[in-house]
Formats: C-alpha cells, structure tokens, sequence
C-alpha cells in the first residue's frame, strides 16, 4: 500500500486509504545527533512554522490554518537511536465530507514547502523577534522536564548510562547553548540541514496519487544529497553495574533501570527480543506488573520497553523510596528468571498475540502507520507488515533464551525521596 | 434495531434498548483493524452520597471509592481478567471520572469471545477483604504519583478552589486516608446501586457485522438476571454561586511557575440539544478569546507570559461545569491580571468580533472530523453526549447554526468577576 518515489533530494511515501476522514502529512529530516548542532535543531521547527514570505507571523499562518477547517500544523523533535529526527505533521479534513468541497490538501502541502522553503529571512538571517521569542519557549521547554519527575527520570537514566555515547544528547538539546544562537547562525544551520539531512514526506489517506505526485515535485524543489549514517554501535557489556541516587522532594520515588540489549530494529533476533520484553514488562501480563504491582503492591506502574534503534530496553516503576532495594531486588530476580526461560509456551503465544495486536492498531492511525514505516527509513532495512506478523509468530522459546544471553543490566537510576 | 445514517459524515449508527434497561450502540468502520469497545456506568466520583440500592437512608461513602470500584472489577475468583484479555490477543482498560466509569478493550482477534469478557466480568463482581488490602498499596502508589504532577494538582487545585460543597472538588482516586477506609461491603454497596444495566451504555466500534454484535449481546444478557429497576437517588449539597476560594499557591518542586484561571460554570441542568449548543457556544467563545489565531493569544505569546503548554477547555455536567484557561508562565500574577482582563472585557462583548467567528466555527468542524478518525474518541464522546441526551453526530450541524449572538449571549451568561478564581503552582525556593 506504500508507494515510494524518489524524487530530487528526498523521497515521497503516498499512502493511499479511505478509512480515515482527513489526509496527514508528515516531513521528516533527519541527521545524526550531536552535541552541536542540537540545539540549533530543536529550535529551527519551531522557527520555520512562525512565519514564511507568504505568511509573515505566527498568527497569520494559523488564521490560514483555521480557516482551512482547523487544518492542524505542528513540529517535534525526536532521537531514534543515534539520529535526531525533526518532524512537520500536518492533518487537514477530506473535503468529500463537508458541504464546501473546496480542494485542502494542496493547500496545506503548498503551506508546508512555504514552511520549509520559504522561510521569512533578512539578509541571510531569520527574523531576530522571532528567533528571540522561540529561543525563550525552548528554553522553557528543555526546563519542563525537571517539573515532570517521570520523564526526568528517564532522562537522568540516559544522561548516566550513555554518558559517553551521542545518545546522551536530549532531544531539545541544551539551556547553555540557547542564548548564544543568532538569526544569522540559525539560518547557516538551516541551510546546512535543508542540504544534508535525508528527508521524508509522508502522506496517507484518499487522494489522486498522480496529482498530488505531481503538486509535491512542482513545490518540493531540493538538491540531491547522500544520507549521513551513522555507525552501528559495538557490543557493550558492562561488567560493573552503575547505581546513581538523588535526592529530591518527591512524593513517589522513580526507579529506572537501562539494559543493553545489544540488538537493534532490523536485526534477526530483534523479533525475539520484542517477545522477550513483552514477558518480561510490556504488557498487564507481564513479569513486571504481575510481581512488582499485583504480588507485591510496590508500585501503580512497573513496566518495561525498548528503544529500538539503540539498543536497549529500559524498565519504569514509581514506588516508596523505602522499598528501592526490595524493588531492584524483585526485578533482577524476574530479569534472572527471563534469563532462565521460567515462562510457558502459553505465555509466549499470548504474548505474540498481544505484540501483533498492538502492532495492527498502531496501524490503524495515519500518524502510527507512518511511524512505523518510518523505522524502515532509520535501519536501512525493509520490513513489510506481513514479514512483521510472520516473523514474530515465528519466535521460538529458544530464539528468547538466546536474546536473553545478549542482555545486560546497565545502570540503576533512582529518583529518591528526602525520608529514605 | 435502530438504524440511523449520518450522510454527510458516511457513517452508520445502530440502536437497540434491551429489556434489561442496557442501551447498546454499534458503528460499523470498515477498512480499521481493531475493534474497540466501551461498556459505560453512569457513576463516577462525584456520586458519593446515595440511597444505597434495597435501602432507604441516604449514605455518604468514602473519597475514591468508584475508582477503587474500577480497579477491584479486574479481580476475579480464578484470576486477573487483564490476563484473560491478553489470552485473547486483547488489551482491556478502564477510567474513571467525576460521572463516569468506563471499561474498555481492542482488539484486531477474537472480537466476540472479548465482547463476552468484557459484559461478563463487568457484570460479575467479586471481592474479597484480602484483595481489597491489597489493591490499597497499589490505588496508594497511583495518588502519590498524581500528587507529583504539577499538572494535575494545578487542575484540581482550580477546581477545588470554584466549590464550596460540591463533591467534585474531591479528588477522584481519593487520598490515602479516605480509601484505607473501604471495605468489601461498601464495595458491593456501589456495585449493585450503579451497576444495572439500566444505569449503563456499551459501545462497539470497529470492522464488525452490528447484527452479529447485537445478537451475541442480547444472548449475553438473556441469560443473566437482575433486580427490577429502580431509580437511583443521589444527593447533591446546595452549592452557591461565586467559587468558594479567590486564589491558591501550591508550593512544589517545579522549575517553572504555572497558572490556572478558572470560571464557575452557571449554566445546569440542561441536556439534549440546549445543551450541546451551550457548550459549543462556550467552546467558541474560548478560541475567540484565546485560539492561536487570536490577538489575545499572540500579544500573550509576544511578552513572554504563555508557551506552548497554554490551552483552555470548558466542559459542563448536570450540576457542575467549569472553564479552565491556563499553563505554564513566568509571571503568573501578571498573566492572571491579563486572563481575567480579557474575560471581564468578553462579558460585554468589547473585544469580541462578529468576522472571526465563521473562521473558529471552521477551525471547530476541521477539529471534529479529526477526531472522527479515532474509535476511541467515538465511542467515549458518544457515550458521554448519551448520557446528556446529546447527539455527538449533531455537533457539525449545531456549530454551522451558533450565531454570533449566541456567542455574545453566552459570554454574558458565563462570565463574572465572582464565579472567577485561580490557582499557582510555584517553586519551594
């Protein structure tokens, strides 16, 4: 159902199906993360989307937008692996279901190269009040995070286990790196990554394909470029664990735990390892949440996932700071018991039933659907939804033991309350 | 079985009452993967205080005691019904809120067999004193986590602020104290006073034959009893006008300060399509005063005072309703100043204009059709607009009929300086 063309500088996905009611857009550029050149990344969206030759400020871009029936625009930052992915997301209504049936899709693809390629720029810098203005909401962003304990401590996990790794960068990069940004420095930026970065449009839903084929080659006019790759990681084994506490005043303490799985999307055993993490802390059936939540009572979540493109499987639970070593403690066990193959085949079936039916209703969104055919693009390998489904019914209790040797605990980050 | 068809939309809605009292719509998506369903109790946070069902004195019962319910139905004799559920290649969830407590699941397999669970395990409740104890560590560890989010205790902090009496400025999973009071008695108390099929709505959305569905239903509810009907008495203490506190501080561990204003809501008891109109009419008010393409919204941006965490909403219920405006600011007195500035200006309509109306009336049809797109949005909206009488396949035509007018009208209805208040989280240091 996906067809891909290579056009000129980028390649267009056109998705086409008549389940939905709007059409979706979605323009990703994408470049291997660095200290660098984050910030500058986690900033540029948020400046192209307020304000283009044809639409000057943010408020006549989205008085366009309104008036296009509440098509919606927006921007984000994304590290999957080792890239940094910048993101455009559009969804405008099909007209077929309103009484004006003016067409909206080109309108909004004619908004988005506006957008990215035509930017209000002078003398070879972006306009510095709105520089100045999304350089304060990115600062306030990056701080956001300290106020919602339970993504700081994800992040503080990351920050510790792959302190020496580009990875360690956060997706909106870094408060000391702000202030010093300039219009003009933005704008050499932006050049550099509307020439290098590997771009990807997406569009899903019931269009003429030829027409809107045409409508992006006419509008998206790019130069060519090889795609930047990054290197595939090395095997890690950390033979100590790191332990990190810290203190703060929280009524919950947040226990984070990293593992290195040592295996990435598009690897042969990566099937295997979704089994595994689906035993081990996917799901309401899980190790993780039968032991840790249901048999003991330590905590409301305790679960576990994967980060896909690096490599590693990270396990969440929000408990008494009292109960940190009890917790660790129950968690290794369940991870030794994954490890020793204590599960049945009954488990594993229902566990890939349960994988394939998260999988089939991502699909069922614009938004999922593209992301998953997203990874294709960040692995460099191709897998179909059918090759998907096959290879997880094919998983076998010992392609899961197997999986289970190559993983590793990393490091334990533990957000404390004062009183333990 | 109803059969109703919304042209414009191409969708397909079926209807049945059963003899029991339960209410069972299906709609039809074809070309989707999963199938999703809702099987809804009105009954929710704010229904503490009731004759309970065979009984005629009025009872108040404990804070948190219809979410601990939700959490309890899980918990069957031979088991988890989350592992039945994955068995059946399912996910099952479930929510509660101040009216409401829905049970879920979706699934791409096995549609029916996960139909069947979910009407039997919401229909066979079984608690146990030991499993009650337990459930208190976990329901603990959920309020302490809430109780760590800003957010959240901003939003409540606001709420509890409007009311004086009102039972939904009690925080729906209750607070530590309140539920190390429940029992497996009181428990049941709730169950059987709320839970008849009377009192209840299930939804069934997804790629299914509605005929099947409704068959499978009706077999499943035939050979279940249940007491006769009786009309539920609830309880509602009288609740005065203006909001009970002006202004609150909450001192967190928070980097950056964050602001809500809230308006008391005035405008009850209405159902059916009087009140779809009211509370699109104070939607549309809203994103005139503060949608992003609002003069308002950018010279608020501009200085500084709002990012991208700003948002409002106005929901309104039988005897409660209330307009939320706010998010993250450096300076909450200022931006607090500005809000209500606005809105006191709004009352009279000032700085209102008749132009931008037909543009946030689009911006609102857009945003529907949007949400259209999602089962889940479906079939909790509809069940939510049931409840009230509303159709949520009217909204289109009702947006297309609000006047600038009606706007006017509601601004000068909903707005005034004592059914005005707010709420700060700022940082300890």
């Amino acid at each position: 159902m996906e067809k891909t063309v290579h056009h000129e500088g980028m390649k267009i996905h056109l998705i086409k199906t008549d389940k939905y009611k709007t059409n979706t857009i979605v323009l990703k550029m994408k470049a291997p993360i660095n200290k660098d050149d984050a910030t500058y990344r986690a900033l540029l969206p948020y400046v192209l989307q307020s304000g283009t030759n044809t639409y000057p400020d943010y408020t006549e871009i989205r008085t366009f937008l309104e008036n296009l029936y509440g098509c919606t625009l927006f921007v984000d930052l994304q590290k999957k692996g080792e890239y940094h992915i910048i993101s455009i997301t559009m969804e405008v209504a099909n007209e077929k279901f309103l009484q004006d049936k003016k067409p909206l899709l080109n309108e909004a693809l004619g908004l988005l190269a506006d957008i990215l390629l035509n930017p209000k720029i002078e003398n070879h810098a972006f306009n510095e009040q709105i520089v100045a203005k999304e350089k304060r909401t990115l600062k306030q962003r990056i701080q956001a995070v300290y106020d919602d304990k339970m993504r700081y401590a994800n992040l503080r996990l990351i920050q510790e286990m792959c302190k020496n790794e580009p990875y360690f960068v956060p997706v909106n990069g870094f408060l000391e790196d702000v202030d010093p940004i300039t219009g003009e420095k933005l704008y050499a930026y932006y050049r550099r990554a509307l020439n290098e970065d590997e771009i990807d449009l997406y569009i899903v839903g019931d269009f003429n394909e030829q027409e809107t084929l045409s409508f992006c080659k006419e509008k998206f006019q790019l130069a060519s470029r090889k795609a930047r790759e990054i290197q595939k990681d090395q095997e890690r084994i950390n033979i100590k664990e790191n332990v990190v506490i810290e203190k703060q005043e929280v009524a919950q303490g947040k226990l984070n735990i990293g593992f290195r799985t040592n295996i990435t999307y598009g690897d042969d055993d990566y099937f295997a390892l979704q089994v595994f993490n689906g035993l081990f802390g996917g799901f309401p059936h899980s190790k993780l949440f039968l032991n840790v939540r249901e048999r003991e009572s330590l905590a409301y979540y305790a679960a576990s996932r994967l980060e896909s493109h690096k490599g590693l499987l990270l396990v969440m639970t929000g408990i008494e700071s009292k109960n940190f070593d009890k917790t660790v403690k129950i968690i290794k066990e369940e991870f030794s018991a994954m490890q020793n193959g204590e599960f049945t085949e009954a488990e594993i079936e229902q566990t890939k039933a349960v994988i394939q039916n998260q999988m089939l209703e991502t699909l069922d969104t614009s938004r999922g659907l593209v992301e998953v055919l997203y990874h294709n693009v960040i692995s460099g390998k191709t897998v179909t939804e059918e090759e998907w489904m096959e290879k997880i019914k094919q998983v076998s209790r010992d392609d899961i033991l197997q999986v289970g040797k190559k993983i590793h605990l990393d490091t334990i980050y533990f957000l404390s309350g004062m009183e333990a | 079985m109803e059969q109703i068809y919304h042209s414009q939309l191409q969708e397909e809605l079926y209807y049945e009452k059963l003899a029991n009292g339960l209410d069972v719509y299906i709609l039809p998506k074809k070309g989707f993967n999963k199938t999703y369903a809702t099987f809804t109790t009105k009954y929710g946070s704010i229904d503490n205080h009731f004759v309970p069902l065979g009984e005629n004195e009025y009872k108040i019962v404990p804070d948190g005691i219809a979410h601990f319910l939700e959490h309890k139905m899980f918990e069957k004799k031979d088991g988890d019904v989350f592992q039945l559920f994955s068995k059946q290649g399912a996910s099952a969830n479930a929510f509660t809120s101040f009216t409401r407590t829905a049970y879920l699941f979706s699934s791409t397999s096995n549609v029916e067999k996960n139909l069947n669970t979910l009407l039997d395990f919401v229909q066979e409740p079984y608690f146990t004193e030991q499993t009650v104890e337990k459930e208190k560590g976990i329901i603990g560890q959920e309020i302490q986590m809430y109780n760590d989010n800003p957010e959240w205790r901003l939003y409540f902090g606001t709420i509890e602020n409007m009311y004086h009496n009102h039972p939904v400025k009690i925080d729906i999973a209750g607070t530590i104290g309140s539920i190390s009071k429940i029992t497996k008695d009181l428990l049941y108390e709730c169950y059987y006073t709320f839970y008849h099929p009377s009192n209840m709505l299930l939804f069934v959305v997804g790629p299914v034959d509605p005929l099947k569905i409704m068959n499978l239903v009706k077999d499943n509810q035939a050979k279940k009893t249940f007491n006769a009907h009786k009309e539920i008495k609830r309880k509602f203490e009288a609740e005065p006008e203006p909001v009970w506190e002006k202004e609150k501080i909450i001192k967190m561990n928070v980097q950056t300060p964050k602001l809500m204003v809230g308006i008391k809501g005035n405008i009850l008891h209405q159902k059916g399509n009087q009140m779809l109109k009211s509370e699109l009419s104070a939607q549309l008010l809203l994103d005139l005063l503060f949608g992003k393409s609002s003069r308002n919204y950018r010279e608020l941006y501009d200085e500084g005072l709002i990012d991208d965490t700003f948002s409002y909403d106005y929901t309104q219920e039988q005897n409660f309703g209330f307009a939320l405006i706010g998010g993250d600011t450096r300076d909450p007195d200022l931006l607090e100043k500005k809000l209500k500035q606005i809105l006191l200006k709004a009352r009279t309509g000032e700085n209102l204009d008749a132009e931008d109306l037909e543009r946030v009336k689009k911006n609102r049809i857009g945003r529907f059709l949007r949400a259209l797109n999602s089962p889940e949005y479906i079939a909790n909206q509809f069940t939510r607009y049931a409840f009230h009488e509303m159709d949520l396949f009217n909204v289109v035509p009702m947006l297309e009929e609000i006047t600038f007018t009606d706007v006017i009208t509601m601004a000068a209805k909903l707005i005034a300086e004592e059914r005005l208040t707010a709420c700060k989280v700022l940082p300890k240091s």
